[in-house]
């Protein structure tokens, strides 16, 4: 009986944060300039966790490499993959994207491979960053 | 819901669909004389999503992601029993290695979303604090997954014959580091759920389901075991590596000596769980033999002999919250002919009734919340024709199930 979790408490008044603060310790009033800043060099970003080995972000595509052979498009569970018929090749959107990695397992040449890029936020889901040819 | 006429007023209180007690889209109908709970009626239905209709168009191997995406905690469980369906459809056989990684996933999303409940369950009787250090622990378990899968929720993990990533040597101290860090902070959590005074004060003897109606009523898992009954998928009916393990049924009298079926045993029951799932991760790391991942590397040739197979199976997996069951029917085609899944909630619900009658209003969030329900996992049935909305009768219901073993026997 008793309020096992009293200590608990008190203890953790002393202790930091768990949390990492990412991208400011403190939410900035308008982040667009805030980032603004960060690209002119003016404020720090607080760094993010790094990335543990094998994680499944953006997919980095090695056009050279693809042989157009449309395996990726069948077992796509999104159907994120289009096929462009003139060069043969793949285009890849993001906004529909998984995460799965299943057109990696199943690329004969390897020609994909997924990245550690996470930030992938954007209003428009056609945006350049969320295309990959 | 049948009025009784009795001199005493009783009230018809409607709680739901969305309600932010239950999280999810449930409907409860309760009748209410002053603050005891008269009568309960459960409706469901408010979260179809149409997946198994999804599934129609979709090959065998794109339908595991489909799987992942009925529920966000169990996303391992449901495309795990798709696979072993899918397996005992096609008479594949998955390489001994693999069957311990898989068994090594399974538990780890146990320990998951069991200590993710256990947070929830403090939430519902108003303890936050306990919600924030159970998240805290929680979050380890979401980085060791991350560490061997890439991904924190949807695993992404298994293929059908096998598993996608392996557990090298040297990944073997993380996670034992964070085996270690789990063992190391179950006493703490035990002690804060099993002697806090706020803890058994709104658990003890509240939501009581008595064996003989846990076992009319089907219910499976945790819910089930911890009013004594005994069944566990795991060791009833083997699969993956289970049977090669040292594994037993767990009920709470193994830490009080009784079992009381009440909310309380529940977190015992959960508690206990956490602990023989770090136990059974444990074991498979030690027996854990060498050799091939999946029976068939080449996704392209899999999918050609899947579509050759006729025939049916069934996958059984025990998920978190109870037994998981799915039905797989092959016809030589693209997409399966068939898919059907039961999702442990649906035996779960029913249990709500007897544990909620006799019970307060108050009660209400921490009664429904013990059974760890998952609204968008269990609805399986919506009709809408002409754009209304049609509930299905019991006779209905009971042609259509006819007019679909006839279907299926063709």
């Amino acid at each position: 009986m008793g309020f096992s979790m009293l200590p608990k408490v008190l203890s953790q008044m002393f202790k930091k944060p768990w949390t990492n603060k990412f991208p400011a310790k403190y939410q900035p009033s308008n982040t667009t300039k805030y980032l603004k800043a960060v690209g002119a060099g003016e404020a720090k970003i607080n760094p993010p966790i790094p990335t543990p080995p094998g994680f499944r972000g953006k997919i980095i595509y090695d056009k050279e490499k693809c042989t157009g052979c449309r395996l990726c498009i069948k077992v796509c569970p999104c159907e994120a993959i289009e096929y462009k018929e003139e060069d043969k090749k793949i285009k890849i959107y993001i906004g529909r994207c998984c995460f799965c990695s299943q057109c990696n397992d199943v690329c004969p040449t390897n020609c994909l491979s997924m990245g550690d890029e996470f930030l992938l936020a954007d209003s428009d889901p056609y945006a350049k960053a969320l295309i990959v040819e | 819901m049948k009025s009784k006429t009795t001199t005493k007023t009783t009230y018809n209180i409607p709680v739901g669909p969305i309600h932010p007690a239950l999280k999810e889209p449930v409907f409860l109908e309760f009748e209410i004389d002053g603050e005891r709970i008269v009568d309960v009626d459960v409706k469901l239905g408010h979260v179809h999503r149409a997946i198994e209709w999804a599934s129609r168009k979709r090959n065998p191997i794109q339908i595991l992601y489909l799987a992942e995406r009925i529920c966000g905690i169990c996303s391992y469980c449901h495309p795990a029993a798709f696979a072993l369906g899918i397996e005992a459809a096609a008479d594949i056989e998955v390489p001994e290695r693999a069957e311990y990684l898989r068994v090594i996933q399974a538990e780890i999303e146990r320990i998951t979303s069991h200590v993710l409940w256990a947070g929830v369950a403090a939430h519902e009787i108003g303890f936050d604090t306990v919600l924030f250090l159970t998240w805290e622990m929680r979050e380890k378990m979401m980085d060791l997954t991350e560490f061997l899968c890439g991904n924190r929720v949807t695993k992404g993990i298994l293929t059908i014959g096998g598993i996608r990533r392996d557990i090298t040597k040297d990944m073997l101290p993380q996670i034992t580091k964070s085996l270690d860090y789990f063992k190391d902070n179950f006493e703490k959590i035990r002690h804060i759920f099993l002697d806090d005074k706020t803890i058994k004060l709104r658990s003890q003897g509240v939501g009581i389901l008595t064996k003989d109606d846990a076992l009319k009523l089907c219910a499976v898992g945790p819910t089930t075991r911890a009013s004594a009954i005994k069944k566990d998928v795991r060791i009833d009916t083997s699969y993956f590596a289970y049977g090669d393990l040292d594994i037993d049924y767990i009920t709470p009298d193994i830490l009080t000596g009784e079992v009381n079926g009440d909310v309380y045993d529940r977190i015992i029951q959960r508690l206990l769980e956490i602990k023989q799932s770090i136990d059974i991760i444990e074991q498979c790391l030690d027996k854990m033999p060498n050799g091939d991942l999946v029976s068939e590397p080449k996704i392209p040739k899999l999918l050609n002999q899947l579509k050759k197979v006729e025939g049916e199976g069934v996958g059984r997996h025990e998920a978190p919250r109870g037994e998981v069951i799915h039905y797989v029917k092959l016809t030589g085609e693209d997409a399966p002919f068939t898919w059907k899944v039961r999702a442990p909630t649906y035996n779960n619900i029913l249990p709500w009734i007897p544990m909620l009658k006799g019970e307060q209003i108050a009660d209400i969030p921490i009664i429904a919340a013990s059974t760890d329900p998952c609204m968008s996992c269990t609805n399986r049935i919506g009709i809408i024709k002409d754009g209304n909305r049609y509930e299905l009768r019991k006779e209905e219901l009971y042609r259509l199930s006819v007019e679909k073993t006839r279907r299926l026997m063709r």
